[in-house]
């Protein structure tokens, strides 16, 4: 179970301190699929950040299986299996993809993870992760990294950014397998409506604050109808367009 | 001969020997040749005029290598030598030079390695020359190379320079022409750190057409070190050339990096790119959320830099 307690995060912004999170109570149950959406710049890879030790929250407390790990680094997280797959993964001169697989896990059977991403391991193993790869093939090789980890939460930052529609199915699948396989809590930040349909449960995150959350089946016909523009008088937008924010 | 344990040190780091070579091989240690052997195709013999050696590959001799490492394991030692390479038409060799110093005195330790290279028609050679120090005194420990090299109509040449660590003081100074068709690689690697120093200039004239050259540097700066890059490309026919300085600060390291470029042909076709920067925070963290500590992160990220 992973709790977080009144969690703030404010980030200095010049000379005042903009809050990022407000006051982010949240409590994630074993081997449940959660989909945590909302509009761009409301929070959400922030909130990823906190739980990953990435961003160190101001105030408020995180908790991980009974286990206060605020104060926690990155690398400690990690080791207690917390797992973050980045949004926009960095790349590396003259890291191989085989020693990045290497150093995600001991686990010595590259070729396979390399094939369950759709990557071919033998063009790939010996690839730089430079910028000779695309953003979707840097988005699987990050998907590698991570799902070969012995986790007990994984956070996927849009794994969909970047991967064309036709994998994506596949990748989903993967995180799936992930999913029920190892008895971890899943966290999928997510714009897309095949992510959110498959969720246990949707959070939606907007302005640092959650807004709501809810059951899958009892959130998604409202996320519809409240992504639809309601200001036709205003701005001569209408139902059948996306409301802007 | 029997190497100690130094020397072995030295001569496995530098030109990758766990043993003596049985072809071609000269090892100089000291100022002296300690060892040298010819084969078949390749002779290895000393200079009449100077010290150094010549090493005169026979055409159309494929797959050889020939080894011709240099020590210095006193304090207080300059070694000045003058090596030529003559690699054969049509023929396919590496070459592994370097040079190791361990200086464990007070007094300075220099090797300058004046090197020239022809490469004739139609050869190929991979040129790998590695440079490292070690001990624990206080004496200097300097290395100087020089390299000519002269490349024939489609010749194809990769050079690797590498030094790895130790080197307080290195001045660097490469030239090479190109012939009709030559195709040449230069991968630098360099690590300094404390208080070293390391200047390399390379000048790569592209005369012939259809020649094209790609030089790429990468170099970390630790510490209080300094380095600076002078590459420079002159096509002077039409032929396609590319300079990248890719470097890393650690510390307090300076780098300066002016990779240069200039074209006297209308056809040529020429690039150049330089950066110059801390280790990305991203990559850190993403290693670190992979179960390393900033450390080890830092360390993986130099050696594949490196590599």
């Amino acid at each position: 179970m992973l709790k977080l307690e009144s969690v703030e995060l404010q980030i200095a912004n010049g000379n005042e301190n903009v809050s990022i999170l407000k006051d982010i109570n949240l409590e994630l149950e074993d081997n449940k699929f959660y989909a945590l959406t909302g509009p761009n710049g409301g929070g959400k890879t922030s909130l990823a950040k906190v739980i990953m030790g990435i961003y160190k929250n101001n105030k408020g407390k995180i908790i991980f299986d009974g286990r206060d790990i605020t104060n926690l680094s990155i690398t400690e997280r990690a080791k207690a299996g917390i797992s973050y797959a980045f949004q926009n993964p960095p790349r590396f001169k003259g890291m191989k993809i085989k020693d990045i697989l290497r150093i995600s896990s001991d686990n010595n059977s590259l070729r396979a993870r390399l094939r369950a991403v759709g990557l071919c391991p033998q063009d790939y193993l010996d690839r730089e992760c430079d910028t000779s790869l695309s953003g979707g093939e840097m988005k699987r090789v990050e998907l590698a990294t991570v799902l070969s980890r012995p986790s007990k939460i994984v956070i996927y930052d849009e794994p969909e950014a970047g991967v064309d529609l036709w994998s994506f199915e596949n990748l989903l699948q993967l995180i799936r397998d992930h999913h029920n396989k190892s008895n971890v809590i899943s966290i999928v930040i997510t714009h897309h409506e095949r992510v959110l349909s498959l969720a246990d449960e949707i959070i939606l995150l907007a302005d640092g604050k959650i807004v709501d959350r809810g059951p899958s089946d009892k959130l998604l016909p409202l996320l519809r109808t409240d992504s639809r523009c309601c200001w036709e008088d205003n701005c001569g937008g209408n139902d059948n367009e996306i409301k802007c924010y | 001969m029997k190497l100690n344990a130094i020397e072995q040190e030295l001569l496995e780091t530098i030109a990758d020997l766990h043993k003596i070579p049985t072809g071609a091989v000269n090892i100089r240690k000291n100022g002296e040749g300690i060892l040298r052997h010819s084969s078949a195709n390749i002779e290895v013999r000393p200079k009449s005029d100077k010290p150094g050696i010549d090493v005169i590959v026979a055409p159309n001799t494929k797959n050889e290598a020939v080894h011709i490492p240099v020590m210095i394991t006193m304090s207080g030692v300059k070694d000045v030598v003058y090596n030529t390479i003559v690699i054969g038409e049509g023929a396919d060799v590496t070459v592994v030079a370097g040079c190791g110093i361990h200086n464990s005195g007070m007094e300075k330790s220099q090797h300058d390695g004046i090197h020239e290279i022809i490469v004739k028609k139609g050869a190929r050679m991979r040129y790998i020359e590695k440079h490292y120090g070690s001990g624990q005194g206080s004496g200097e420990r300097v290395l100087n190379p020089q390299t000519l090299l002269t490349m024939e109509e489609n010749s194809i040449v990769e050079m690797e320079l590498v030094q790895i660590k130790g080197v307080d003081s290195t001045i660097r100074d490469t030239k090479a022409k190109l012939a009709k068709g030559a195709s040449l690689v230069v991968t630098e690697r360099l690590l300094t750190h404390g208080n070293q120093k390391a200047v390399s200039d390379m000048t790569i004239e592209l005369i012939g057409a259809d020649s094209n050259a790609q030089v790429i540097s990468r170099s970390v700066a630790k510490d209080n070190s300094k380095q600076v890059f002078r590459p420079i490309i002159i096509a002077r026919e039409r032929s396609k050339g590319h300079v990248e300085c890719d470097s890393i600060l650690i510390d307090h390291g300076k780098i300066s990096s002016t990779p240069a470029i200039t074209a006297e042909h209308p056809d040529a076709q020429l690039t150049h790119e330089a950066a110059i920067g801390r280790i990305a925070e991203e990559q850190l963290l993403k290693l670190m959320t992979l179960g390393l500590t900033e450390e080890e992160a830092e360390d993986v990220i130099l050696r594949g830099f490196l590599q």
